[in-house]
């Protein structure tokens, strides 16, 4: 029988606020244990939280970038479970009225576009982190730090829209290069900036109900969460073809071993009893908040793709390559503004700048060869003061020495012979040279004139413009045959 | 009129993380289902075409700016916890996962 996966996906994903969701205590990452701490995210008794502004707005923000529909009131509620890294024994949530509904995002499967439906999108506190090895009792205590307690939080969950493995890392890795895009996370997994679940289940095809899932978690890079998948999909299905029945159950990823496994708990079965959140009034947001945080958000990727293949005419895999993050497509767009000319700054973008950003782990935006230098550097080229083979050189002195290409070129004396008459010259000189070869090529040995071309390049100490040396010397050799 | 069964109390309790003795849990089935009657009373208002009501205040619009204000400092956080490692500057508790 063949069986179809069904995959639905919660990323929970950091603001970037400088504060907590609900109190003034800093959200910077990697503080000394316990440093960012208050009465409030402590869960102090008589603490109260009260919501911060720009948490709301960059929640609104992210609701809006996904297609939903941002609601006029939602409400806060209280998730209540026991965990030492929650202190006040309730998370602070949305429950039935979450503040976005409806949206959606469009994934590149196979050169198809598939839409993935945002079921809704909310906020929340994060938890503090337990610390379970590393300490000499670690064997017996547990230790929390709730520095991350109270850091705002959004989760977005999907529909059930996924059919692989491979699609759900595509949607999880689309969400965060548009949250990044739109400045309101800093896509850091390894430091739990985003993080996913994932619910997945199988059925035979052509069944419309879904089948029994399972919750998958502990997944932090799109590589974990294809392989995670991967497993639980043939873990699942091996269950269901012998006739067995799949558990209604969260697993744990476990990246060492490569299998995910349950997370049976002794506890009884989750019963979070929600209910509204009496400290804080409902949020609303009327549609003046919902129009000016849409004036902040900038072009998205989407429409930015498409601009760069309709205004500059670059091939939509260049254009794709080239709005993986907003960093990069400004870059190219000023690059295109220095040059003039938007292939030759997309070929060196998408290869020599994002290879050396890579190689050298340096961000786009603070790599040395500035886009307004770059473009100086092909203009060089398009003029034909420097050849291709040349201007590889070129950029590598420019990386590694922050010059312009135009100073490097006049320091290094590097611009071409594109001069006939001086071309001419080294030409007889080599001819003078090399008069075997020279006779062996008018005897009719053709092999013989890329030897010459050679020595001419090589004489020229590689300035010479290759099209216009292989023109004088052909000249040359014509010439010569004739006397 | 509903009741509260011991075991409903029980579990409530569980969830709660509270130990009750045989006294305290006959004692808690009679005083919640004293709550629960009282609300099936406030149930038995006609609501039909009111709201659900999530505060008494709706539309009070709290928000504060997103500046830092100072945090406790570490000792301080971790004065009143029942056990802590103070030079890692971190709570202890029973150990969590097995």
């Amino acid at each position: 029988m063949q069986y179809e996966t069904v995959i639905g996906l919660e990323v929970h994903a950091h603001l970037l606020t400088r504060t907590k969701i609900f109190c003034g205590c800093s959200t910077a990452f990697g503080a000394p244990p316990n440093s960012q701490v208050c009465p409030v995210c402590l869960g102090l008794p008589g603490a109260l939280p009260v919501l911060n502004r720009l948490a709301v707005d960059y929640a609104i923000k992210a609701a809006l970038a996904l297609g939903c529909e941002v609601q006029r009131e939602s409400i806060f509620a209280r998730k209540n479970y026991f965990y030492p890294d929650l202190p006040k024994g309730y998370q602070i949530s949305q429950y039935e009225q979450p503040l976005a509904l409806r949206g959606s995002i469009d994934l590149d499967v196979d050169g198809a576009v598939r839409r993935v439906g945002i079921t809704r999108v909310h906020m929340e506190e994060d938890a503090g982190k337990s610390l379970h090895e590393g300490f000499l009792d670690s064997a017996r205590r547990s230790y929390i730090d709730l520095n991350r307690s109270g850091v705002p939080l959004i989760e977005i969950v999907s529909e059930p829209d996924m059919r692989s493995a491979a699609e759900a890392a595509e949607y999880f890795s689309r969400i965060k290069a548009l949250l990044v895009w739109i400045g309101v996370n800093d896509g850091n997994m390894e430091e739990g900036s985003l993080r996913c679940d994932a619910n997945v289940s199988v059925r035979p095809v052509g069944q419309t109900t879904l089948g029994t899932k399972a919750e998958v978690k502990n997944v932090n890079s799109f590589r974990y969460l294809e392989k995670a998948l991967e497993f639980e999909i043939a873990r699942q299905i091996e269950i269901v073809s012998q006739g067995g029945r799949v558990v209604q159950e969260t697993r744990l990823w476990d990246s060492s071993t490569g299998r995910t496994q349950s997370m049976r708990s002794k506890e009884e079965a989750h019963d979070y009893r929600y209910f509204p959140e009496p400290d804080l009034p409902p949020l609303v947001v009327d549609a003046a908040r919902v129009e000016a945080v849409q004036q902040t958000l900038p072009e998205l990727p989407e429409a930015r793709r498409a601009r760069f293949v309709s205004a500059y005419g670059l091939p939509a895999y260049d254009a794709g390559v080239l709005t993986q993050s907003s960093e990069v497509a400004g870059y190219f767009e000023a690059a295109v503004a220095a040059s003039g000319n938007a292939k030759a700054a997309s070929n060196w973008i998408m290869g020599d700048v994002l290879r050396r950003t890579k190689e050298h782990d340096v961000a786009v935006s603070a790599f040395p060869i500035s886009p307004e230098s770059l473009g100086g550097l092909v203009r060089l080229i398009d003029k034909g003061t420097i050849s291709s083979a040349m201007a590889k050189d070129v950029f590598a002195q420019m990386f590694e020495s922050g010059r312009s290409a135009d100073a490097i070129v006049a320091a290094e004396g590097l611009a071409q012979i594109g001069d006939a008459g001086a071309l001419a010259s080294i030409v007889a000189e080599v001819m003078a040279a090399n008069v075997d070869a020279v006779a062996q090529y008018r005897a009719g040995k053709q092999q013989t004139f890329g030897f010459l071309v050679g020595q001419v390049m090589k004489a020229s100490k590689g300035k010479a413009n290759p099209q216009l040396a292989n023109q004088v010397l052909r000249d040359a050799l014509a010439e010569g045959a004739g006397q | 009129m509903s009741s509260l069964s011991l075991e409903d109390v029980e579990r409530i309790a569980a969830l709660a993380r509270l130990e009750l003795t045989a006294d305290e849990k006959h004692l808690f089935v009679r005083q919640l289902t004293d709550i629960l009657t009282y609300a099936e009373q406030v149930q038995r208002i006609d609501t039909s075409g009111i709201a659900a009501t999530a505060h008494v205040h709706p539309d009070q619009r709290v928000e504060r700016e997103d500046e830092p204000r100072p945090s406790l400092g570490v000792a301080a956080a971790l004065a009143n916890a029942p056990d802590a490692d103070a030079d890692a500057g971190l709570f202890k508790v029973p150990r969590v996962i097995g």
